[in-house]
């Protein structure tokens, strides 16, 4: 199991130490993370790990979360998720979660919540054409076009794309190399951007496709 | 955003970061991998512009009149580590941030006026 969770920090351009070309990277600071519960299929009826980050006072905490942690003996966490697993788990309950389980050049996947976008139009949302920009065109300039056929059948069919709320959704993206590690300040560095603002909450794992 | 440790992440200015002005006339020694070869090319011109300061992105523009009276522009990344040196050698009077002008001029009106420097 290789997941940690963290807050995206920011972009910035890091120079490859073998070709040296500049390599764009999104700065993330992951982890510590505890294992708060460990969940096992005799028990529970799956195998899983619950983990949790960042410190906060315990007056932040629900009753029953507070509760949940100080029984285990471990500090307030701000953050819970919990991770299937295959088998039975390998960590114990209140084991610490670093970005040194990652190494630079590993595929990871990101999760995190994309920015939203509020109520954007078909150009924006599906990257339809719009229509003609001059020939006499007044008000067509990002219309969507049509909705589909007339009497037959009678409705637009659900699920056609149209302007309506945007982003703000769970997103993930797949097979980002990690480029730098700095367990000291445990910091991590991908290729590419990552879903979300800066300081939003984003889920690191080993890639599931290779 | 935490600004502190996007800061630590901005590549520092050493000595080996080229410490070049708009208007200086450069020598940029620069490593070329081809295939498994390596060579240093040496590209000599004008610095025309200086964009985004010390960050992490910032650039530098070198213009240089080659073969046949055709200007060839290069931007290379301030801290570029393929950059291995970074000659100057010449200084010059200018009065704009960025010599563009230089681009629709050519002959003598494409001339730059030396500033002499004192050497440290």
């Amino acid at each position: 199991m290789k997941q940690i969770l963290g807050r995206k920090v920011g972009m910035t351009q890091l120079f490859d130490a073998e070709s040296g070309s500049a390599v764009q990277v999104t700065v993330i600071q992951a982890g510590p993370c505890r294992v708060t519960a460990v969940k096992n299929h005799a028990e529970h009826g799956y195998h899983a790990v619950q983990i949790g980050y960042e410190e906060v006072p315990a007056r932040k905490l629900s009753g029953g979360e507070r509760g949940h942690l100080t029984k285990a003996g471990l500090p307030a966490l701000r953050h819970l998720r919990e991770v299937r697993l295959g088998g039975p788990a390998e960590v114990g309950r209140g084991d610490e979660i670093t970005v040194a389980a990652f190494a630079e050049g590993d595929k990871v996947d990101v999760t995190g919540v994309s920015k939203g976008k509020g109520f954007a139009g078909a150009v924006k949302r599906y990257g339809f054409a719009g229509g003609p920009k001059t020939h006499g065109q007044s008000d067509r300039h990002r219309a969507p076009g049509s909705r589909g056929a007339g009497t037959t059948p009678g409705h637009t069919f659900k699920g056609s794309r149209g302007p309506g709320r945007m982003g703000n959704d769970r997103t993930t993206l797949h097979n980002l190399r990690v480029v730098l590690v700095d367990a000291e300040k445990h910091l991590l560095a991908v290729k590419g951007a990552v879903p979300g603002p800066a300081d939003g909450l984003v889920t690191i794992r080993g890639a599931v496709k290779v | 955003m935490n600004q502190h440790l996007m800061d630590s992440l901005q590549p520092a200015v050493t000595e080996s970061t080229p410490s070049v002005e708009v208007g200086d006339t450069v020598r940029v020694h620069q490593r070329i991998t081809e295939g498994r070869s390596e060579r240093v090319q040496v590209f000599e011109g004008t610095v025309i512009s200086r964009r985004g300061g010390i960050d992490a992105g910032a650039t530098y523009t070198v213009r240089r009149i080659a073969a046949h009276g055709v200007a060839v522009e290069r931007t290379y990344p301030l801290h570029s580590t393929n950059v291995l040196k970074v000659e100057v050698r010449r200084k010059s009077k200018v009065r704009r941030a960025q010599l563009y002008y230089l681009r629709s001029r050519q002959g003598k009106s494409a001339r730059l006026k030396e500033r002499i420097v004192s050497r440290k």
